[in-house]
């Protein structure tokens, strides 16, 4: 006991002294700029892709483009990995000093971001470019926050129904037209072919299930008056999350091994041969090409509910933004406008099979390529977003959604019981965002 | 105190660096005042690494919890609110709260008693076999202690996979999915953690064993001890003090696991099911940015870990032990 007195009279007088000696709040930067530099140095941040040569080719001729234009004025590219993107972002607002003039940003970010007193607003911008009123609607809706622009997208990202050709004319089945039959025809492909899941589905893979809430009239959460509340509850949106849970089981994806499942393993499960069918991105083309069932599958659109509909896709993408902090505004959204601009959305389109965010630029590339086609009828039907608030970040972090599939695919909870946990957890975040 | 052990001279050089006031100092009445200061003037280095790397943290965390205080507090777009207890209350509200924290406290209550249980058993058995099994069983024990958790974890999740791994197929399992069922999650991540935690129970073990003068163990079994008998009555109480430490640690160390969970249950498992305090408190701090609610959690943790000790400390004084 002796020791343990001294140390607590050691640890008082320790505590004492660090009241005094230290600052007594947390630290909290300013993030507004001093100047607006018309020449030096700009700094940008953009995701490493996979394969990402092709990409550095498209910006180092928009950045020489940028670089001839405005002398004196150099630009330094710094390409980040998606997987640490939040913490280096993070750390970016919290120090001014060491962060970026533009950065490429996931699109769900975009409300979370500006919140946090990041993003530069570039309405103004926005508004004189010409380019910009070519913009689709949900891409521009993607850089919008309480009708202010942050941004310029960069492509949109969509996901539609890849099915392997090879089996189904083995089964002599015909594609799906309609949700009920996507799911009868998946458990009936797993019936005839135990090793072969039907469609694969992952309890973690969120922006999968959506098309599927969304089919069913549901919908995330409802804005009104610029607060949202978590629709995820409602009948039409339980409907939904009811199918999609229902293809987990032994009839068509086992739970015990789908469950954890999230967007890339569905999407390697299909590379690898092992699904007949699965839920992928345009972006996924790439990985599904490197894998064994090259040349033997296609992709349709989603069916929603009725014969002739599509389910309503999640609208994803990336946008570039100016950060607050920047000391170089104009110049940096200058060469927002030329890497965001029709003309690099159209070499990003044939470099990467990034998909445009201007109509016509997108038109064009459809009959260039035309495995695009699916995904921009898809888009063209009517692509979703989530809701646009700061709490997204929140929800999505805290994996509310892929803890409510999990619930009830595990048979933990029941749809109404998983689902309306969800839309209280989702309710607290948005009340706490403001 | 009957037996000098490796734990009791820590003790010493601090009861005599009080000492030498009284014996050198001159009687005189400013030098004995100046002289009281001597060993505050000696502790000083160490007291101020301490105060920067310990205090300053722990106060920083305390203070946060106390506002609110997430990404857009820390990057300017609000100003940093005072919330009281407002943390607390929303912790204390959280159903889900309550629960993590049974998890843990049962999590770790299960790891700490096995890892005990492996350490003293094969540090006992290090003492009975030959050099070269001896030398084998220490070089894979510090293999898997050497090993990162993040590496471990990999590994033990790929042995384990239902598809590709190795002790399904040797145990005929088929497809059977450890990581799926919430009490096989557990035991997966518990095997991870006694296999990355026993060795340094093992060797330090070993050490005291190997203190323990060979005349009373010798007198023991002379008088017939079963060598249960011998660590029960003889070996066990003469380690007591190690014991101490060693249970220490591992209860510190097991109630903060936060890689192997991370990385076997990716994240905390189905639904969350095996979530524990730390990767709930990560959650909540670095995924979601509410930096001030995992300082909340935190500072719980911090205060339940030092509760475990203090008690545990002083249980072993009731029984007139001294550490």
């Amino acid at each position: 006991m002796k020791l343990v007195s001294r140390i607590a009279a050691t640890a008082a007088a320790l505590a004492l002294a660090g009241l005094t000696a230290t600052a007594c709040a947390p630290q909290t930067s300013g993030n507004s700029a001093q100047q607006d530099d018309k020449s030096g140095t700009l700094r940008v941040w953009l995701f490493q892709e996979v394969h990402n040569k092709p990409k550095e080719q498209v910006v180092d001729a928009a950045v020489a483009a940028f670089e001839t234009a405005h002398k004196g004025a150099e630009v330094e590219i710094e390409y980040i990995p998606v997987e640490s993107r939040a913490q280096r972002i993070k750390a970016a607002f919290n120090d001014p000093k060491s962060a970026p003039d533009l950065i490429e940003y996931g699109n769900t970010d975009t409300a979370g971001y500006v919140k946090d007193g990041g993003l530069a607003d570039v309405t103004a911008e926005f508004g004189a470019w010409d380019e910009a009123k070519d913009t689709d609607p949900t891409a521009r809706q993607s850089v919008t926050v309480d009708g202010k622009v942050y941004g310029a997208p960069l492509f949109v990202g969509v996901r539609a129904l890849y099915y392997r050709t090879d089996v189904f004319k083995d089964l002599g089945i015909a594609v799906p037209r309609t949700q009920d039959e996507l799911i009868a025809t998946a458990k009936k492909i797993h019936k005839e072919k135990p090793d072969l899941y039907g469609l694969a589905v992952g309890g973690a893979y969120t922006y999968g299930a959506m098309p599927f809430i969304w089919a069913n009239g549901g919908e995330l959460a409802q804005e009104n008056g610029g607060s949202c509340e978590s629709a995820i509850d409602s009948a039409a949106a339980q409907k939904g999350i009811k199918a999609y849970t229902s293809l987990f089981g032994d009839d068509n994806c086992p739970a015990a091994k789908c469950a954890a499942m999230g967007g890339n393993a569905v999407i390697t499960a299909f590379a690898a041969g092992n699904a007949a069918m699965a839920i992928g991105g345009d972006f996924s083309h790439q990985a599904v090409e490197a894998g064994a069932v090259k040349g033997t599958y296609a992709v349709v659109p989603l069916p929603g509910l009725k014969a002739g509909e599509i389910a309503p896709a999640f609208a994803g993408g990336n946008n570039i933004g100016v950060l607050k902090s920047s000391s170089h505004r104009t110049l940096a959204v200058d060469l927002m406008k030329r890497l965001a601009g029709k003309e690099s959305q159209g070499k990003l389109f044939d470099a990467m099979g990034f998909l445009p965010t201007y109509t016509d630029v997108r038109a064009e590339a459809a009959k260039k390529q035309p495995f695009v086609a699916p995904f921009i009828r898809t888009l063209g039907a009517g692509a979703k977003f989530v809701p646009a608030s700061p709490a997204w970040g929140r929800i999505d972090a805290s994996l509310v959604l892929p803890t409510m599939f999990q619930e009830i695919i595990s048979g933990k909870k029941d749809v109404a019981a998983a689902s309306s946990d969800a839309a209280e957890k989702m309710d607290a975040a948005f009340t706490d965002a403001g | 105190m009957a037996y000098k052990t490796a734990a009791e001279p820590a003790v010493a050089p601090a009861g005599t660096a009080a000492r030498p006031p009284d014996t050198t100092a001159p009687p005189a009445g400013p030098a004995r005042r100046s002289g009281a200061w001597t060993p505050w003037l000696y502790l000083a280095p160490a007291l101020v690494v301490l105060a920067g790397l310990l205090v300053h943290p722990i106060y920083q965390l305390g203070l946060i919890s106390f506002l609110e205080y997430t990404q857009a507090q820390v990057s300017g777009g609000e100003p940093t609110t005072f919330q009281g207890l407002g943390n607390y209350r929303t912790l204390f509200a959280d159903s889900q709260f309550w629960q993590v924290l049974l998890a843990t406290v049962l999590f770790a209550a299960a790891c700490v008693v096995s890892t005990l249980a492996v350490g003293c058993a094969l540090a006992v058995l290090l003492t009975r076999v030959r050099a070269l099994p001896r030398l084998a069983l220490m070089l894979a024990a510090l293999g898997a202690w050497a090993t990162p958790a993040i590496t471990g974890s990999t590994v033990w999740v790929f042995l384990f996979d239902p598809d590709y791994g190795p002790v399904n197929r040797m145990l005929g399992l088929g497809d059977f999915s450890w990581t799926y069922g919430r009490l096989s999650a557990f035991a997966l991540v518990l095997f991870e953690v006694v296999w990355c935690s026993f060795p340094f129970v093992m060797v330090t073990v070993y050490a005291g064993i190997k203190a323990i003068p060979g005349e009373v163990l010798e007198a023991a079994s002379l008088d017939g001890a079963s060598p249960w008998r011998i660590w029960r009555s003889v070996m066990a109480p003469i380690l007591r003090p190690i014991l101490v430490v060693v249970t220490i640690q591992s209860v510190i160390w097991d109630f903060k696991v936060f890689t192997q969970i991370y990385v076997m249950t990716n994240g905390g498992g189905i639904a969350g099911q095996n979530l524990v305090l730390n990767v709930y408190a990560y959650q909540k701090a670095f995924a979601s940015s509410q930096y001030s609610l995992g300082s909340a959690i935190g500072v719980v943790m911090l205060l339940i870990l030092l509760a475990v000790t203090l008690v545990y400390l002083r249980l072993l004084r009731r029984e007139g032990e001294e550490i």
